[in-house]
């Protein structure tokens, strides 16, 4: 394996070279999606050319081809992420699909009175599907505050556990503020009160190595289209004796063992919870953006993008004016910013006139910007194809865009 | 005399020929969005308000002599300035020209992907909204 080089790696990604606006595109929103490499859209067209059917059934060639594949990538994912065995891998549609399976089924197994945990920072995805799973079960719903350096506030973690917490679901990256949380120690306290743990690891599985037996959490959650693979297909991994225990959470085809008008039963875990025509090629390209993972030099990959982080904050500590909305010790590359009074939009529209891609808004993390009391940020969010020379390019763009709108 | 609506239009697609490049063009909308009149404060309500993902919008309508007057405001200055162009081209005409006004001149001078659906910066919203305004007073 070659050490890591940013400019060979650029070369697997051929969106890169695309011109937006007349000027070399920076695609800096990696955090909002990451981009794809050239082997996992080739991987999707393969598929349809020459293994495509349904999976699960049928005793034809083609129909083997295709579960043979799909069950592959199961193995794929179960290996990336650290998972004993594939049966602990449930294909989903993205995080927002994996954290609705898991409010809906093990929500299932919940009484009222029982309390989920969440924090400050969650995303609303992983806040609506537990308001709705306490208003239709009597839960409580508690929040872990955040600090005003983007931390979660540790000290009163202790104070919010309690025999009565069912489940905390917190995010393992912040999507806004890029804060990386101690999860390994928030997992344990959790479990030394009988809760259980999920982890939303949509912002994490592309920027950190993650290992679902060593983080000993219950459920983890994360999207494909953030980690190099195509949307429409995610990842719920569970403990197997948990999946086992929890009832299906959508009914139908493929999820089933055997059908009566009385009773049915349901397939072995983890097709029990994969009811219908369950998105193959996503599947199989999703376990193909791993084998490309696996096949570069990711510790290389992830000491770039350290790097490139460093770089950003450092660069835009010499702009006037610019305030970090979050600035903890442990953060991964996406940084979110305000400067002076300008209006992110405004910035996010100038910088799109020079080729610059950033995410402006609230990030889907509405009570995060109440607590810090802004209307959005301007977020620019790395992955390892970018350069030290797009970030001098990014700076220079964002004074231009200041200039022109002080 | 009043010029009217194709007319409004066709005389920003004139002024906006003369600039070179995106800076240009978006120097003069900034300048557009500072001079912009504003909302008074107290007119800033929730009802006026037009909720986009990016942006927020108020819009206040006055209906008088048969001619709708529009005036609008938003926290961010390059929407203003988009603003601006709309209420030059809509503001203090019929309720009837309104409702039926094509607005060719967005796409002609490179602002279209402000106006749209997706972009959700409250401007698609206040178009609407200056057009349901205007279908209130349009006499059957």
């Amino acid at each position: 394996m070659l050490p890591f080089d940013v400019h060979e790696i650029r070369k697997d990604f051929p969106i890169l070279l695309e011109s937006v606006h007349g000027k070399p595109l920076i695609y800096f929103d990696n955090g909002a999606s990451s981009q794809k490499p050239t082997r996992v859209i080739d991987r999707i067209t393969h598929y349809y050319e020459h293994e495509h059917s349904n999976v699960h059934r049928g005793v034809h060639y083609l129909s083997f081809t295709a579960t043979q594949a799909y069950e592959a990538a199961r193995q794929a994912v179960a290996r990336f992420i650290g998972s004993s065995t594939p049966q602990e891998i449930v294909f989903t549609k993205g995080t927002t699909d994996g954290i609705n399976t898991v409010a809906y089924s093990f929500g299932e197994t919940l009484k009222a009175g029982d309390e989920i945990l969440i924090t400050g920072m969650e995303h609303h995805s992983n806040i609506v599907p537990w308001q709705l799973l306490c208003e239709r079960r009597g839960l409580i719903l508690k929040v872990l505050p955040v600090l005003e350096n983007g931390t979660l506030d540790l000290a009163k973690l202790d104070h919010l556990l309690s025999e009565r917490t069912a489940i905390v679901s917190l995010v393992h990256v912040s999507n806004t503020l890029g804060t990386v949380n101690p999860v390994k120690e928030i997992i344990e306290k959790a479990h030394a009160v009988g809760a259980k743990v999920l982890l939303d690891a949509a912002q994490s599985i592309q920027h950190l190595p993650i290992n679902v037996q060593a983080l000993d959490c219950d459920f983890l959650v994360f999207s494909g289209h953030k980690v190099f693979a195509p949307t429409g297909i995610g990842v719920l991994y569970a403990k197997h004796a948990l999946l086992e225990s929890m009832p299906p959470y959508q009914g139908g085809g493929d999820m089933i063992e055997r059908v009566t008008f009385e009773k049915t039963t349901y397939a072995p875990v983890p097709l029990k919870f994969e009811a219908g025509t369950p998105n193959i090629s996503g599947a199989i390209a999703l376990g193909e953006a791993f084998a490309f993972l696996e096949s570069i030099d990711l510790p290389g990959a992830y000491e770039h993008e350290a790097t490139l982080g460093k770089y950003l904050r450092l660069r835009m500590k010499e702009i006037p004016g610019v305030r970090f909305i979050g600035d903890a010790p442990e953060t991964c590359s996406t940084l979110s910013f305000l400067v002076g009074n300008l209006h992110p939009s405004d910035l996010g529209t100038l910088l799109d006139q020079q080729g610059i891609a950033v995410r402006t808004g609230h990030h889907c993390t509405q009570p995060l910007m109440t607590q810090f009391q802004i209307p959005g940020t301007v977020r620019a969010s790395l992955a390892f194809y970018n350069t030290l020379k797009e970030i001098d390019n990014f700076i220079h763009a964002l004074e231009r865009a200041i200039k022109l709108l002080a | 005399m009043k010029k009217t609506i194709p007319q409004l239009q066709d005389e920003i697609i004139d002024e906006f020929q003369i600039f070179d490049d995106w800076l240009e063009k978006y120097e003069y909308l900034i300048d557009l969005g500072k001079d912009l009149p504003l909302i008074a404060e107290e007119k800033k309500t929730d009802d006026r308000l037009i909720h986009g993902c990016q942006s927020r919008v108020w819009v206040d309508s006055h209906f008088a002599e048969n001619k709708l007057h529009f005036t609008a405001d938003s926290d961010a200055i390059i929407t203003k300035g988009i603003i601006s162009l709309l209420i030059r081209v809509l503001s203090d005409q019929t309720p009837e020209d309104i409702v039926k006004s094509d607005l060719y001149f967005i796409a002609k001078i490179g602002l279209q992907a402000h106006l749209s659906p997706t972009r959700a910066n409250g401007l698609v919203g206040m178009v609407k909204r200056l057009k349901t305004d205007a279908l209130k007073h349009v006499t059957l």
